[in-house]
């Protein structure tokens, strides 16, 4: 009896399954805060994520678990990768490459190792990982993104992954039940302002199930944020302003410490 | 304690600049200098941006020579028509400096030439100093007085025209010549992040021969002018000066001062001039280091900028 009723709600959960694509799991998600703020004590800050797989009752469960990929993209800008080579005894830059549109923040956050969540021609398709990301050059009046292995490309994450703007974590990502997780997006108090678009990816048995974005904007406040619009709105006046700063503090000196 | 520095977009240690201000404020006031060559590598060194901290440190040694200008002028010890002759070519120079400084973060080899100029300049400078306070040092020893008599000889700038006399300092000299040291001055401390005071004062004694009383004093009015324009230039064109790290700076090097000046009124002249000649030859060849020896990185990145 109990074995025939199994049987009926496999043929039927394949059924729906096979039928109605929107029985598939679903992505819920929720971000901890919207804006971050660099104020003068700004030293870096953890913005966490959470998400939940959502499933009705027609979805199949899925054996092998399901995998998250969490891109944070960046503000975009335009960068040059020099490398330097020794000439007449010292080294100097010889050769560049220009990389333009390029987020000036990367962060890819998994659950586990990229490599065990996909194959590298799914990763390639979908752009998980550091690796697979577009990151268009420039040489002369072509654009074109390169492959991994390109040498400019490479010394660009590179430099970029000690900075801590690029990051690839395979446990950032963790699921405190089988369908709910949780992501740290760890921003060093580098982060460029800007704003940060979030893109999360399901994956169940190496291919995508479902998908969702959210964003969040990394702001200047405060004083920081009178001083550098000054700076760059008024930049005479904050030239002079500073200035003047300069000759006040020493003619406070000259009193304070006046000794004759 | 960390603060976020709103141009240089990056937090630091407060106390960290505040101890290199009152550490090179202490050498700035041990030798009467700006110390502008020491405290624009410090600031890279840290991690800020060479084209920040060249603008930056400008305001700093603005503040610096300000606190010891006025404490000169009040000692009646300042040429005022020669510095505001020397002012006139400084002025030139600075923008010339500010617009070069521009072109070349264009084309984005300002750390090769801020690096060459280093060496070149704090090279030369810095043995010559040696060499020629090991001399009045040998001097002193066998009881000659320190300094030898001014030479009678004229040089050839001494039979330019325009010959004006400077009542304070006691000196008849051509305007082409004070023009050019003014010039050169505000075009190297726009260029490289420093006051010039160490280059400045044995131009004026050698080649002006402006005597000890008004030599210090006149080259620190100077300064203060070309570095206060530097500041406004560069905040006007590159948008680069950041005030909060300037503060800082200051305020470091103003108290840092005090105690160098006391510290300086120790030793003697050729002592002095001795200690600093070595240390500008010890940052002169620090910097050659760093462009022969090969990097631990041979790429960077830079943002590109969008000029306007």
């Amino acid at each position: 009896m109990i074995r025939r009723l199994t049987a009926i709600l496999a043929v039927v959960t394949a059924f729906a399954a096979a039928s109605a694509p929107a029985a598939a799991e679903w992505l819920v998600t929720s971000l901890s805060k919207h804006r971050i703020q660099v104020t003068s004590n700004f030293g870096g800050e953890d913005l966490v994520l959470f998400g939940s797989v959502e499933r009705d009752a027609a979805t199949i469960p899925r054996r092998g678990g399901y995998d998250i990929v969490v891109t944070v993209t960046g503000p975009r800008k335009t960068f040059v990768t020099r490398r330097k080579e020794r000439r007449l005894g010292i080294w100097i830059n010889v050769d560049s490459r220009e990389f333009d549109g390029t987020p000036t923040f990367l962060a890819v956050l998994t659950n586990r190792p990229v490599d065990q969540i996909a194959s590298e021609d799914v990763r390639r398709r979908l752009k998980i990982g550091l690796d697979y990301q577009s990151l268009p050059q420039q040489n002369g009046a072509n654009v074109a993104d390169v492959v991994p292995e390109d040498a400019f490309r490479k010394a660009f994450i590179r430099i970029n992954v000690q900075h801590q703007l690029y990051q690839e974590s395979a446990n950032a990502v963790t699921f405190l039940t089988p369908n709910l997780f949780r992501a740290a997006i760890p921003l060093p108090a580098s982060v460029p302002v800007g704003t940060y678009a979030i893109d999360v990816k399901l994956l169940a048995d190496g291919a995508l199930i479902a998908r969702t974005t959210s964003a969040f904007e990394v702001i200047k406040a405060g004083f920081e944020q009178i001083v550098a619009d000054t700076a760059h709105q008024q930049p005479f006046l904050y030239g002079l302003i500073t200035a003047l700063m300069a000759l006040l503090t020493g003619w406070l000196a000259s009193v304070v410490f006046r000794r004759d | 304690m960390e603060i976020y520095l709103p141009i240089a977009d990056l937090p630091v240690n407060v106390f960290l600049i505040l101890g290199m201000g009152i550490a090179v404020g202490f050498i700035s006031g041990m030798f009467g200098i700006g110390g502008g060559f020491l405290m624009t590598p410090l600031l890279i060194f840290v991690g800020i941006a060479p084209a920040v901290a060249v603008a930056s440190v400008s305001t700093h040694i603005a503040a610096s020579s300000c606190s010891g200008a006025i404490a000169y002028w009040r000692r009646n010890a300042i040429d005022v028509p020669l510095a505001l002759m020397l002012l006139a070519g400084g002025i030139l120079g600075t923008m010339s400096g500010v617009w070069l400084f521009t072109k070349l973060r264009s084309v984005d080899q300002l750390d090769l030439v801020i690096g060459l100029s280093y060496v070149t300049l704090l090279t030369t400078v810095g043995a010559l100093m040696i060499l020629e306070s090991v001399r009045a040092v040998r001097r002193s020893r066998q009881g000659q007085p320190p300094v030898p008599r001014r030479p009678g000889s004229h040089a050839w700038f001494h039979g330019l025209p325009f010959k004006l006399r400077f009542k304070r300092s006691k000196i008849y000299v051509s305007a082409i010549p004070v023009w050019a040291i003014g010039f050169i001055i505000g075009f190297l401390g726009a260029v490289m992040g420093i006051g010039g005071g160490f280059i400045l004062v044995p131009m004026l004694i050698y080649f002006l021969r402006v005597p000890t009383v008004t030599v210090i004093g006149t080259s620190l009015v100077l300064q203060l002018v070309t570095m206060a324009s530097a500041t406004v230039l560069h905040a006007t064109t590159n948008q680069l000066v950041d005030a909060v790290l300037a503060l800082m700076l200051m305020t470091g090097g103003v108290i840092g001062a005090q105690f160098g000046a006391r510290a300086g009124q120790k030793l003697s002249g050729e002592w002095l001039r001795l200690l600093l000649g070595m240390l500008v030859l010890a940052v002169g060849l620090r910097f050659a280091t760093q462009l022969v020896v090969t990097p631990s990185d041979p790429y960077s990145i830079r943002v590109v900028e969008v000029l306007r």
